[in-house]
């Protein structure tokens, strides 16, 4: 059976500051060195300066993630050479001297599979090497510290998962959960990083490092199941290794460097004295913490009608439940849940639309109104959908810019009605005998009003005239 | 001629009746320095803008500006706190070419009363020794006989006070490195309970046991020097809220009825005849304030100095893993290196002592070994902070020598690492359970100096004070003869 356990990294890209010093958290918009200071330079004298709001932020996954929250954590060294970590050892967490890191075991679901979660742990994320020079001959190696000191949180889960799909499936999950609880950005690049160990029946664990994103992670489980299968179906054994992920090659490399020997020396961090969070502090941050997925889904439901499929999609996208919970009320809800999950979600697909998106709740809630009012067919709603995304302009003004208003003025709409008639003598016969067949009319008057005319006014109109 | 050995309190009213100039002063402690240093070598740098900031600070007093409390006093600073934009190199090669780009919080506090930072003094490198010895820099001397040794790590804070190159002077105390100098120089050195100052831009050495303190010419400096220094600092997790206490108010109190505690292990065989001498001495003279003086046997204390050392370089391993030159240090090209051979060859910089903690730090919490030494020596650490919080129980105030020997010459005891930790053995335990202990200079024996110690429980800092200026009081010891 094949087996695999993940240790997810996933930085807290929505805190101001680094885990330990005042510089940003968001790195990514820096000059390289310089987003730096000398706490996250480790330089001499500096000391760490624990940031409360990131404990906040990884207890607030801890819970979402269903796992044991201690009343007292604690932070270790974990200490090893690397031009990328600019004390040489790494302030992490860990649970070998009793549970002190912030969250113990959890688990969640990921359809009917059960995925068992081993342990959170807050940490540091290291700085960031750059590899210059064109052959291993002249390459120099460059260090880019700006990232050093973010917040970082470590989600180890036990080899539960039996696929790479499950794998997928999780990440999806885990993705949704970390965007609603407005900890972090799984879409910026190096927000989520994995781990993976992968062992298949009769075979040793093989542990990948060095997956950078999710999409990669899934492939490289998918690779190494296949690597080993194939060895294993050879009779050849599988050692016990760690590999490492080639991101531009999409294989697994063995890796050399004895990292698996390495002796951490880990002790307690004494610059950080143990900090407390007791059932009252657990209390208040679960009050603090966003409605998750599943019970917006439910809300969706039962309170709004809206079918499961559609709460679904519109619970675990934390753009759209936002842009509905702010746009809703207790007549619209319904057609706003359609607009998002049958028009929005077409038109903003990837991250880079969606921020340049000027829609706002407001004009969500007006075009539901003018749906719902006559004012605009569904049909035109869409192309007035697509102009509000774009300019960000007030609807109305839209309707009559683009001339989307519904025909329902009843003499003009009669006119039509009259040519269509005439051109169509067949199917009106057919509609006499047939009253089904009128709706091929609807579709004539439709076509010539562009979408725009009123189709209730229209039906009933036609059927006057054909009587 | 001005008065160079006034202590710093009398200092303060001096420039306060307009007896004597901030820039008089401080141009004369110049003068000292370059007079007495060549011999005692304190000063690993002297600053070169003292008399200005000096003559700077006359001209707001004259003009009635709100003046600091310092009044412009120079304060030597030993050379392991960050002073902005000057050089801070722990003694070490290591750290030849690092200028520090900060303020440690004892040196803005400092700067913010006015105080004069006439130079950093010497020190075993990053603070590992007991003599001066272990400065790469080359030791300094004991102003009451050159030929001895100053004690350490701070020998040259309390080369400083002892000499009148300053008037008072910051170390730092992880084993008794405040202490043990003070007591060697016939100064007054004090530990506070760990977390009462900042350590903000104090180079680590050993972490979590380690603190800032006052090195001076009487008690009540000392407590007028805590006042400046102490209390909560955001940039150091570790610092308790004192609620803003003054340790000089009440500071002539007295002893009366106050019990203390004679530690047994700390006076056991070995301790010098001159020493228990003066430590009977003391304990009748506390007796005859009205104190009720009484032994206590601390059981733990026979293994404190193993447990020290076994602690203090498995955080040191750490703390000092971050010198691989990559980021500053000292001139040493990379061209041609694999970092790992570039790091393994840049730390040869190291001198002896730091070396060989670094190898021991290395190995007593590694993977296989730490059961047998590193997690027995924390055990010992708790163990005997719950024996010491048992005595305080019972006693107010616990008492012992500051050292169980007297200074001893140069190059007697480098060669033999072992001897020199158990000189250690009445000092650590203050580190390990985070008391605060102060040494107070308390009679002479052969001209060298022989300091005795107080403990008080953790934030009982003012007591302790207390009680330390009644001892004091009690004798009146010669002039350094230099």
């Amino acid at each position: 059976m094949t087996k695999i356990g993940l240790e997810i990294h996933c930085q807290l890209t929505n805190l101001n500051s680094k885990l330990f010093c005042s510089c940003k958290a968001n790195y990514r918009e820096f000059e390289i060195n310089e987003n730096i200071c000398p706490i996250c330079m480790g330089l001499p004298g500096s000391l760490p300066r624990l940031n409360q709001e990131a404990v906040k932020k990884a207890t607030m996954i801890a819970m979402a993630l269903n796992c044991s929250t201690p009343e007292k954590i604690a932070f270790f060294r974990k200490n090893y050479f690397y031009p990328d970590l600019p004390k040489n050892f790494q302030i992490t967490q860990l649970n070998i001297y009793g549970d002190t890191s912030i969250g113990g075991t959890g688990s969640i679901m990921v359809g009917d599979k059960k995925i068992n979660i081993t342990r959170i742990q807050l940490e540091e994320d290291p700085g960031r090497l750059i590899y210059e020079g064109s052959s291993s001959k002249n390459q120099i190696t460059l260090v880019d510290y700006n990232r050093a000191g973010t917040p970082l949180v470590e989600i180890v889960t036990e080899p539960d998962f039996e696929s790479p799909k499950q794998v997928r499936e999780f990440l999806n999950i885990l993705s949704d959960l970390l965007e609603n609880l407005g900890v972090s950005d799984p879409s910026l690049e190096g927000a989520m990083r994995a781990d993976a160990n992968v062992s298949i029946e009769g075979g040793k664990k093989v542990e990948v490092k060095n997956i950078g994103s999710f999409h990669d992670l899934e492939k490289a489980t998918h690779f190494e199941i296949t690597r080993q299968t194939s060895l294993h179906s050879r009779d050849i054994d599988i050692i016990q290794e760690t590999r490492h992920w080639d991101d531009k090659r999409k294989i697994t490399i063995s890796s050399r460097s004895k990292e698996e020997e390495l002796d951490y020396r880990y002790f307690l961090e004494g610059d950080i004295p143990w900090i407390t969070i007791d059932s009252s502090i657990q209390e208040k941050l679960r009050t603090e913490m966003p409605e998750s997925i599943s019970s917006k889904k439910e809300r969706y439901i039962s309170k709004y009608n809206i079918p499961p499929q559609v709460a679904d999609v519109l619970s675990s996208d934390k753009f759209y439940s936002d842009l509905f919970d702010e746009s809703h009320d207790e007549t619209n809800a319904k057609e706003i849940a359609n607009i998002i999950t049958t028009d929005l979600m077409g038109l903003v697909d990837t991250r880079e639309k969606r921020e340049e998106s000027k829609l706002s709740a407001k004009h969500l809630a007006e075009l539901s109104n003018a749906i719902q009012s006559g004012k605009i067919s569904r049909n035109s709603s869409k192309n007035a959908l697509h102009e509000i995304i774009k300019s960000g302009k007030e609807l109305s003004e839209i309707i009559s810019e683009l001339d989307l208003g519904n025909v329902s003025d009843e003499s003009e709409l009669l006119k039509i009605i009259t040519e269509v008639i005439s051109a169509e003598p067949q199917a009106v016969e057919q509609a006499k005998s047939n009253p089904q067949t009128i709706n091929y009319l609807v579709g004539k008057v439709m076509q010539k009003t562009k979408g725009k005319a009123d189709p209730k006014l229209t039906l009933d109109l036609l059927k006057k005239q054909i009587e | 001629m001005t008065n160079l050995k006034i202590s710093a309190l009398d200092y303060v009213e001096q420039i306060q009746n307009g007896n004597i100039s901030a820039e008089d002063f401080v141009s004369e402690t110049v003068d000292r320095i370059k007079k007495v240093d060549d011999t005692l070598h304190a000063f690993l740098s002297v600053n070169d803008d003292v008399i200005e900031q000096a003559r700077a600070i006359d001209k707001k007093i004259k003009s009635g500006d709100k003046v600091g409390a310092c009044y412009g006093m120079p304060i030597s600073i030993k050379d392991n706190m960050c002073i902005k934009g000057s050089k801070t190199t722990c003694a070490s090669k290591m750290l030849e070419n690092f200028v520090a780009p900060y303020d440690a919080t004892v040196i803005t506090k400092l700067k913010q009363q006015d105080a004069v930072f006439i130079g950093k003094v010497n020190m075993d490198e990053f603070a590992m020794g007991l003599t001066t010895e272990f400065s790469a820099y080359g030791p300094s001397k004991n102003p009451w006989n050159t030929d001895c040794i100053p004690g350490g790590s701070s020998g040259g804070s309390a080369v400083s006070v002892s000499a009148f190159e300053c008037v008072t002077s910051l170390g730092s105390d992880t084993g008794g490195s405040v202490r043990n100098p003070a007591s060697f120089c016939g100064v007054v050195g004090y530990k506070p309970t760990y977390g009462l100052i900042s350590r903000y831009g104090l180079i680590s050495y050993a972490n979590s046991i380690e603190q800032i303190g006052p090195l001076t010419r009487t008690v009540k400096d000392s407590a007028f020097m805590l006042n400046m220094i102490c209390g909560l600092d955001s940039n150091d997790n570790t610092t308790v809220d004192n609620n803003s206490e003054d340790y000089l108010s009440g500071i002539d109190s007295g002893i009366e009825g106050k019990k203390i505690g004679i530690i047994k292990e700390m006076i056991a065989d070995g301790t010098d005849p001159a020493v228990l001498s003066s430590t009977k001495d003391a304990i009748s003279k506390l007796e005859s304030l009205g104190a009720i003086c009484e032994e206590i046997s601390i059981d733990m204390v026979k293994y404190s100095v193993a447990a020290y050392y076994t602690i203090t370089a498995t955080e040191a391993g750490s703390n000092l893993a971050r010198y691989d030159n990559l980021r500053y240090g000292y001139d040493f090209p990379v061209e041609g290196y694999e970092f790992n051979s570039y790091i393994a060859k840049a730390r040869k910089n190291f001198g002896p002592e730091v070396t060989r903690r670094m190898i021991i730090g290395g190995f007593v919490p590694s993977a296989g070994h730490a059961g047998k030494y590193f997690l027995k020596a924390m055990k010992v650490k708790s163990k005997l902070t719950k024996e010491v919080n048992e005595a305080f129980k019972k006693f107010d105030l616990l008492i012992a020598p500051t050292v169980p020997i007297l200074p001893f010459k140069l190059g007697e005891k480098i060669d033999d690492p072992v001897s020199l930790f158990l000189v250690d053995i009445n000092t650590v335990t203050a580190n390990l359970t985070g008391k605060p202990a102060i040494s107070v200079p308390f009679a002479i024996s052969n001209g060298l100096p022989i300091g005795m110690q107080l403990f008080a429980n953790s934030m009982n800092d003012k007591l302790l004070l207390q009680a330390a200026h009644a001892l004091e009081n009690t004798v009146k010891l010669p002039e350094v003869p230099i």
